[in-house]
């Protein structure tokens, strides 16, 4: 099975952040403290911190790169870079991690994500300087919680750090978000999350007993000894309901999704980029690569009522979306809409949806977090800070560089040709037609919906006579145009020349698929799924992904 | 007559119970022949060399245990590796508990009376304080209620535990009764505990004799062999006796650990109760009476025929979930935060029972590492509850000359604890540290992973899902939802709130509720705060603020040992688990 083989690049991808969040927590301890009385002496020692989580950040963005080339792309559907060690012997679980190509993907989603949130958050939290060196700390501190939930390949060790994480992440909502509900929204947050976890922990117990007494060992927790076995029908279905659960609340899903606009509300857009873009990606990659392998009968079983939840969410979240008078608010409501095509995708059972969700997960992640930390950069140009859509206006004749940034960034997520979201969409929905072509007939409108709500508040925000209040913001600095250039490059890359991505998410797709039991069904489609990646599929080569997947 | 015949005594078994219990007698002399200056010292050093000396006895034992149960006089001591593995644990909490007892923080005042016997407000009382007596009793009562517990969950016979019982309960009794601060409090925590314990040990004395009737002898291995064969003992077919019976036996046991429906004794007890003892308590009680409940139950549970069985497995499920209802449900509703805590420890009374309803090893391996768990994040979490205090902003002075946040006013007087869970707003600022140290101990508690509490949980759990009982572990599982809900509760009104009272005054320390330090700066506030808090001082005379007390050593220690093991338990219990697996080796 799998062994430590070479370099660790996946343990020491978890642990850097660990140590950049430690050196960030202490850079300036001891100078800092305003308890002598004066305030001035504390800049230096503290203020440096940012750079040091900057640093921090960029060199893990190295060490992705290191990985990706470890990585063998012609064989992206197996689990690689395989390290495993004893843990717990005696509750059976392990330190195990690996990647497949839409595992990489979301590394190189969080790792390429965090410097830009960073970079974005470089003068939030009022100049205390205190304040956003703790801040920056538990970023990172979450970032390694991200990748390793990414990598785990032990389901006691996904476990652990799928709840795990949402300690640091309330911290960021509620210590350091905006507004009086923060704290309110950090706790909806919490037990939202906590309430399916705990369900799910359930789920885990029993899948552990599932296993023969006589079979299980120090290892029995790994994903892959727990693929595969001959499970009780019902027992399978429940839980399946257990972790299914987890992931649609963590997702965000249709009927469980409430937390999720509160919480971008009141956090602060980089703390929004980092749990919607990356954190949230967590539901639906554990549902492909936890649900789909450890219960295929019941994922068949469950699958009409799932693509109906996906296509409810899909249409439920634009139409909010588009009444939506906070412009952060929005963007939460856009994100219930997208990740109802991401489930909506995997639960085709085709590898083409599959393989089209892998791949929306990336461009939802970037495209969405261009929105937030964008829409970020705007608030933070008005005097009052106000995160109402209806406060600005014209902003786009002061500061145009900010408008067409959020521009692209919004097409994106309208899935506009060209852009990113574009070619995902496209394959989930024509994953999804060979299967539930009443499901795509009735999500399709949800693209026209995606126009609206996006030119709507473009064209609020951003023309029109300029708000008074407005007149005298200044355009984007280098700063922000460096957060803002990284994403939006990524997003025209991505939607021009998909092929090098696509290698990596192809192959998993086609695993998902044979896992859960399915074959694609075969004739008509097949031509149109061939026509759904025209562009780039012969220019396939390893180093293009990277460049994309890690944006510095 | 017959000779009397000295029995022959494995004395290396009893020595973990007899260190103990000899030096509990040592420290009754210490009392009468050391001058009053150097009692403490002497009475630390010695409980503390006790504890550590049972620790190592305990340890000595281990291998030898692991082959061979050890009976010592037919019984009346039985050493199995799980009474050894409950002692252990005792052992351990006893120490932390001991040095959290002992620290007389920068105020130098110990937590306890002067002259506990001193009648509250009266002038005799007075004088015992200025003249700066200490009850130094303590540590000998502190050594018998050890030696009770060692001895609980380590003996065969029903007549030796309901000794045991009394030994261990008595002096908590009295040390309940001996707070320095909130005296009425305490001394009526302490009569309300006693009456109850009476009252409980009267249940199980009387079930003592029903089993007693059934099977003719007191012992358990004995009253198995009747049930094995009804008719060596002439009411051996009354099985209906030894099923009532055990229920008594188990109600004064369930009474112990604080489970509903016999939990009521546990909110007063633990409010009114000196903290440090309450965290002795809460710890080491549960673990010793978990202890003799695994002891009785698996025994005598796993003799009876699979019907009556039944019986006794309905109520156990009836008072796991009654327990877990309501200790968490009522635990979300308190403002005050030991009896918070106190509807924790019954909620937690009611996850260590869906861990036993197995009535196997999986169970019982679960339930001593669970004991592990609970008992360092409660004393870390009443250690740190000791130094949270009170302080009056003497009315005399004006609010110039006072620091708004953060810093300790030198005029100030320190009081009792601050109890309250509003007082606590803002903690995160005044002590980072402590705060950190008790939001670990309630994530712990609330089972957060990366935390022992959570491997403790996933093993209960796990255990009972085992068992078949997976309803009981799904309620569980929601109860630990709910139980979350007012432990975040309070590290939100720590580290997120700003502090509500006249000290937040200051409309910039109002405005940046930061997530941990002083990071506000306090200088310039104090301006903004002058005529607010200037006027209310003058009115009221008695006005408090909170502050968090210096630990000379002892305390800080305790705290910062049980956050370590807090952390390590989770995220690397792989050692303690063998540990506790070789100890799980349940016998009959």
């Amino acid at each position: 099975m799998t062994m430590s083989t070479g370099f660790p690049w996946l343990t020491v991808l978890i642990v850097w952040p660990l140590v950049a969040a430690a050196a960030t927590a202490l850079t300036g301890v001891g100078r800092g403290r305003p308890a002598a009385g004066v305030t001035g002496t504390g800049r230096f020692g503290a203020g440096s911190a940012r750079t040091v989580a900057l640093v921090g950040a960029l060199v893990e963005v190295a060490l992705l790169v290191g990985a990706f080339a470890a990585f063998d792309t012609g064989d992206a559907g197996s689990h690689q870079l395989a390290e495993t060690h004893a843990w717990i012997p005696a509750l059976g679980a392990s330190y195990a991690v690996g990647v497949d190509g839409v595992g990489l993907l979301l590394v190189a989603l969080s790792v390429g994500l965090v410097p830009l949130v960073i970079l974005a958050a470089w003068r939030e939290q009022g100049g205390d300087h205190v304040r956003l060196r703790r801040y920056l700390a538990t970023v990172l501190l979450l970032e390694a919680f991200m990748v390793t939930v990414f990598v785990a390949r032990d389901v006691f060790l996904f476990y652990v750090v799928f709840e795990a994480m949402l300690i640091p992440a309330y911290f960021l909502i509620g210590g350091f978000g905006q507004g009086p509900q923060r704290r309110y929204a950090a706790v909806k947050f919490l037990l939202f999350s906590l309430a399916g976890g705990l369900v799910m922990l359930v789920g885990v117990i029993a899948l552990y007993l599932q296993v023969p007494a006589a079979d299980r060992g120090p290892q029995t927790f790994l994903t892959d000894n727990l693929t595969g076995l001959t499970l009780d029908p019902t027992a399978e279905k429940l839980m399946f309901c257990a972790f299914f659960l987890a992931f649609a609340i963590k997702a965000p899903m249709f009927p469980v999704h409430s937390w999720l606009p509160d919480v971008t509300q009141h956090a602060t857009p980089g703390t929004s980029t980092l749990l919607i873009c990356v954190l949230d990606k967590v539901g639906t990659f554990g549902m492909l690569t936890l649900c789909l392998p450890l219960f295929p009968e019941a994922s068949r079983w469950a699958a009409p009522f799932v693509v109906v939840l996906a296509v409810i969410s899909i249409l439920y979240g634009a139409i909010l979306a588009i009444g939506q008078q906070d412009v952060l608010r929005l963007i939460g409501y856009t994100s219930v809409s997208h990740f109802g095509f991401i489930i909506l995708g995997i639960f085709t059972f085709t590898s083409l949806g599959t393989a089209g969700s892998g791949l929306m997960m990336l461009n939802h992640g970037i495209s969405t977090g261009a929105l937030f930390l964008i829409a970020g950069f705007a608030i933070a140009r008005h005097p009052r800070q106000s995160q109402l859509i209806g406060d600005y206006g014209g902003l786009r004749r002061v500061a145009p560089i900010l408008g067409g940034t959020f521009l692209v960034a919004g097409l994106s997520a309208a899935a506009l040709p060209g852009l990113a979201t574009f070619v995902s969409e496209i394959m989930v929905f024509l994953g999804s037609y060979a299967r539930w072509p009443a499901a795509v007939l009735v999500a399709v409108p949800a693209v026209v919906l995606a126009a609206v709500y996006v030119l709507l508040t473009y064209q609020r925000m951003f023309t029109g006579a300029t708000t008074p209040e407005l007149a005298d913001a200044r355009d984007l600095d280098g700063r922000e145009k460096t957060v803002a250039g990284v994403l939006v490059g990524a997003l025209l890359v991505l939607g021009l020349v998909p092929g090098p991505v696509l290698d990596y998410v192809r192959a998993p797709g086609e695993v998902a698929v044979e896992q859960v039991g399915e074959t694609d069904p075969p004739p008509a489609v097949e031509p149109a799924a061939s026509s759904a990646e025209p562009v780039g599929t012969t220019t396939a080569s390893t180093t293009g992904s990277v460049t994309e997947g890690s944006p510095l | 007559m017959n000779e009397f015949v000295a029995p022959p005594i494995d004395w290396a078994a009893v020595s973990p119970v007899l260190v103990v219990l000899a030096a509990g007698v040592l420290g009754v002399l210490l009392e009468a022949f050391v001058p009053a200056r150097a009692r403490r010292a002497t009475q630390l050093t010695l409980t503390l060399a006790a504890l550590a000396g049972s620790l190592v006895a305990v340890g000595m034992l281990w291998d030898r245990v692991q082959e061979n149960a050890v009976s010592v006089v037919g019984g009346s001591y039985l050493l199995t590796p799980f009474g050894l593995g409950v002692q252990a644990v005792i052992g351990v909490c006893a120490l932390l508990g001991v040095l959290v007892v002992a620290e007389r923080t920068t105020t130098g005042q110990d937590a306890f009376a002067p002259a506990a016997a001193a009648v509250p407000g009266t002038a005799y009382e007075d004088e015992t304080r200025r003249a700066g007596l200490q009850q130094t009793e303590i540590y000998p009562l502190m050594l018998f209620a050890t030696g009770g517990m060692l001895l609980f969950p380590a003996t065969d016979d029903l007549i030796v535990m309901f000794v045991a019982l009394e030994v261990l309960s008595l002096p908590l009794y009295v040390l309940c009764a001996t707070a320095r601060r909130r005296r009425l409090l305490s001394q009526e925590a302490a009569f309300k505990y006693f009456v109850l314990g009476a009252f409980a040990s009267a249940l199980f004395v009387f079930g003592i004799a029903l089993v007693y009737g059934f099977a003719g002898t007191v012992r358990l291995q004995g009253v198995v062999q009747v049930l094995a064969d009804p008719v060596t003992s002439p009411l051996g077919s009354m099985t209906a006796l030894v099923v009532v019976g055990l229920l008594l036996v188990l109600s004064g046991l369930l009474f112990k650990i604080g489970a509903a429906p016999f939990h009521a004794w546990t909110p007063d007890v633990y409010q009114g109760a000196p903290t440090p003892i309450t965290g002795f308590m809460a710890a080491c009680t549960k673990a010793a009476a978990i202890g003799a409940l695994v002891r009785v139950l698996f025994t005598l549970a796993n003799g009876l025929d699979p019907a009556t069985r039944h019986d006794v497995e309905v109520a156990l499920w009836s008072v796991a979930i009654l327990t877990m209802l309501v200790g968490t449900v009522a635990g979300a509703v308190q403002t005050d935060v030991k009896r918070m805590l106190a509807y924790s420890s019954i909620a937690h009374a009611g996850f260590l029972v869906v861990g036993l309803v197995g009535m196997d090893q999986v169970g019982s391996q679960a339930v001593l590492f669970y004991l592990l768990a609970y008992g360092l994040a409660t004393i870390g979490a009443f250690a740190v509850v000791t130094l949270v205090r009170e302080q009056t902003v003497s009315p005399g002075s004006s609010a110039e000359t006072r620091v708004p946040t953060g810093e300790v006013p030198d005029d100030g007087v320190v009081l009792g604890e601050a109890t309250r869970l509003a007082q606590w707003a803002g903690l995160g600022r005044k002590a980072p540290w402590l705060t950190a140290a008790f939001s670990l101990f309630l994530l712990s508690m609330a089972g957060i992973p990366l935390t022992a509490g959570f491997v403790a949980k996933f093993g209960v759990f796990s255990a009972a899902v085992e068992a078949g009982a997976w309803p009981l572990a799904l309620l569980g599982v929601l109860a630990s939802a709910v139980a979350v809900f007012f432990y975040v509760r309070v590290i939100v009104l720590m580290v997120l709130t700003p502090p509500t009272d006249h000290e937040a005054a200051g409309a910039s320390a109002g405005q940046e509720p930061a997530t941990g330090g002083t990071d506000g700066a306090p200088a310039p506030a104090g301006s903004g705060t002058a005529t607010l808090t200037g006027a209310a001082t003058r009115t009221l005379v008695s006005r408090t603020v909170v502050t968090v007390v210096g630990s000379r050593g002892p305390a800080a220690f305790a705290i910062a040992v049980c956050a370590v093991g807090v952390l390590l338990l989770g995220i690397l219990p792989a050692g303690a688990l063998d540990l506790v697996a070789q100890a799980a080796q349940f016998r009959p």
